[in-house]
């Protein structure tokens, strides 16, 4: 009788078990399907509303004053590129530099100072960034611009692209280093021509993702490069942005603008997707696997 | 090298100055005070932070309460669950997520969630939950818990990412070991897994946290950006962040300026505290891990 109790408990226990292992597993799946519908649906409604809206008239013109149909968005996708160009050239050497100091010569307290110094500048929420480009570059110009804009996404930039480059610039062999430098080359040289160069399709990658981080930044754009509803390649002046032209549209109670707005933002992840998914297909190639 | 190393010791450093600089005005006209005031009134004058520090961390705590299960949910289906095959794809597109920008989830906020939220889960909450007083009043569909519902979806790939690193740094004997005294795969993860790597899996959670608290566009442009402080989760608040960024160009008094910097202030410390906390757990978890080669 006992052991046939025993027999029976011991198989409700392996039905429990049994049972616990598929109900963890459906929870789990289950998880995976919430957070692709929301995925789905943002990817879906993109496509649906701006697809129809995206026209010539969208990439080649200029917004029409509030009430007229059409006109479009290209001087914020023009603005964009120099506002992202002002902003990689102060973020990229920097950044790059940076990451081969702390891969190279890093040793010690300065090196796990630093490292932290990335992290929290990589936490430092947008919307402060903006106010310290304002504070540093348009209360002494004394007007907004789209240098000021440069300034608050180049920093954003930088710590990104540091990790990224002492993550692949770590990986490169010692060997090669030491074949390097064991044929009398001198340490920088060694560092910029050889390790660098070795790590060059790492760090590009590294750069592309900072890149398109920062192409979608608003927050630090609303008090520095401003907006401007007319063509301005001038980098001191107030300059159009893609997605601060988004966010006024998006807020506006005009339907054409809420239209204009989904275009914009199809424009904008196509950019900004289209980036990611190169880096990816380059890393995949295997031309060089890191720094994700 | 070094000069540029040292750069990002210079930019913190100017970061700190900046704002301190530009809310000396505010500091010392409201002192502590400053935090604990309700009231925030341009054009008397007087300034008090609360119903953003509170919208704040409202909107941050709902956005938690719903993206952690999801989170670790889909990073133990990803690193333990699911077949091989389908492992690349699910977190090639949970980080598709991570790559939306803010406007572009406020947008879809604004015209697609809102009115869901307003017409269907609103009133639903309302004749189901609504006596604990967090879903009552009108459904405007904009409000704290569509900021949220949004900050959650935002947060899910960070919670999702950290957490996958953590639970890939354990071991794989110790799987082995639960695995070999006839574990299910379930009381593996559980016994041989999270056991391990659970401060790690918090500090990915407190990133997540860091990351909701400093969100600004998404939420600006479905908050509602009313100061008030309301029990209800429909009700329209106001957080830091939002703040910061639909007055800012429009202060033109100096007090009224430095105390949005100092908001910026409050917020720019609060994340880093929050950030410096959370690296130490990963690091607790992950360090004597050789750094990972990700495979895709």
């Amino acid at each position: 009788m006992r052991n046939n109790g025993s027999y029976q408990s011991s198989r409700l226990t392996a039905l429990r078990r049994r049972l616990s292992n598929s109900i963890a597993t459906a929870i789990s799946a289950t998880m995976v399907a919430l957070v692709l519908v929301p995925l789905l649906a943002i990817f879906g409604y993109l496509v649906i509303r701006g697809i129809g809206a995206v026209d010539w008239a969208f990439l080649t013109h200029t917004p029409k004053p509030v009430g007229e149909v059409g006109g479009g968005m290209a001087n914020a996708i023009v603005g964009s590129g120099l506002i992202l160009l002002i902003a990689s050239s102060i973020g990229v050497p920097l950044g790059i530099g940076a990451g081969i100091y702390l891969a190279e010569y890093g040793r010690g307290q300065v090196a796990s100072v630093l490292r932290f110094t990335a992290d929290v500048l990589n936490g430092v929420p947008s919307i402060v960034m903006g106010i310290v480009a304002y504070s540093l570059v348009v209360l002494a110009q004394g007007h907004f611009s789209a240098f000021s804009g440069g300034v608050a996404l180049g920093i954003m930039m930088i710590p990104t692209i540091t990790r990224a480059t002492e993550e692949v610039m770590l990986m490169v062999p010692n060997s090669v280093r030491e074949a390097a430098l064991g044929l009398g080359i001198a340490r920088w040289r060694t560092t910029v021509s050889i390790t660098l160069r070795t790590a060059t399709a790492g760090v590009i990658t590294g750069v592309m993702l900072a890149f398109a981080r920062v192409a979608g930044e608003t927050a630090p754009l609303l008090f520095t490069a401003f907006g401007n509803q007319f063509w301005n390649l001038d980098p001191n002046q107030p300059t159009a942005a893609l997605p601060l032209q988004i966010f006024t549209y998006a807020i506006s109670p005009f339907d054409e603008w809420h239209r204009q707005a989904w275009a914009g933002a199809l424009v904008l992840i196509a950019l900004i997707v289209g980036t990611v998914a190169v880096v990816r297909l380059v890393a995949r190639r295997g031309v060089f696997q890191g720094a994700s | 090298m070094l000069i540029c190393g040292l750069s990002l010791l210079v930019i913190v450093g100017v970061i700190v100055y900046e704002l301190a600089l530009h809310s000396k005005l505010s500091w010392k006209a409201f002192g502590l005070s400053f935090f604990t005031g309700r009231d925030w009134d341009p054009v008397l004058g007087s300034f008090g932070a609360l119903p953003f520090i509170y919208g704040t961390v409202v909107s941050s705590l709902i956005a938690l309460i719903l993206a952690v299960p999801m989170a670790v949910g889909v990073a133990i289906f990803v690193t333990e669950m699911c077949p091989r095959p389908l492992r690349a794809p699910l977190s090639f597109l949970t980080e598709l997520l991570a790559a939306i920008p803010s406007v572009v989830y406020g947008l879809w906020g604004i015209f697609v969630l809102a009115p869901l939220l307003r017409e269907q889960v609103q009133p639903a909450l309302a004749r189901y939950a609504g006596w604990t007083g967090l879903f009552e009043g009108p459904p405007y569909g904009v409000g704290m818990l569509a900021a949220g519902v949004i900050l959650a979806i935002m947060i899910v790939p960070i919670i999702t990412s950290i957490t996958r690193e953590v639970m890939l740094a354990v071991p794989r004997h110790q799987r082995e070991a639960v695995l070999a005294l006839g574990a299910t795969r379930w009381e593996m993860v559980r016994v041989g897994v999270l056991r391990n790597a659970r401060a790690g899996i918090m500090g990915a959670i407190i990133l997540g946290l860091g990351r909701a608290l400093g969100e600004t566009m998404a939420v600006t442009m479905v908050i509602g950006n009313r100061a008030e402080i309301a029990k209800s989760l429909f009700a329209p608040g106001y957080t830091m962040a939002s703040v910061i960024a639909n007055e800012f160009s429009e202060a033109t008094e100096d007090l009224y300026l430095s105390a949005l910097v100092e908001i910026g202030l409050a917020l720019f410390l609060v994340t880093i505290i929050v950030n410096a906390l959370a690296r130490l757990l990963v690091w607790s978890v992950t360090r004597g891990v050789p750094a990972r080669v990700h495979a895709q």
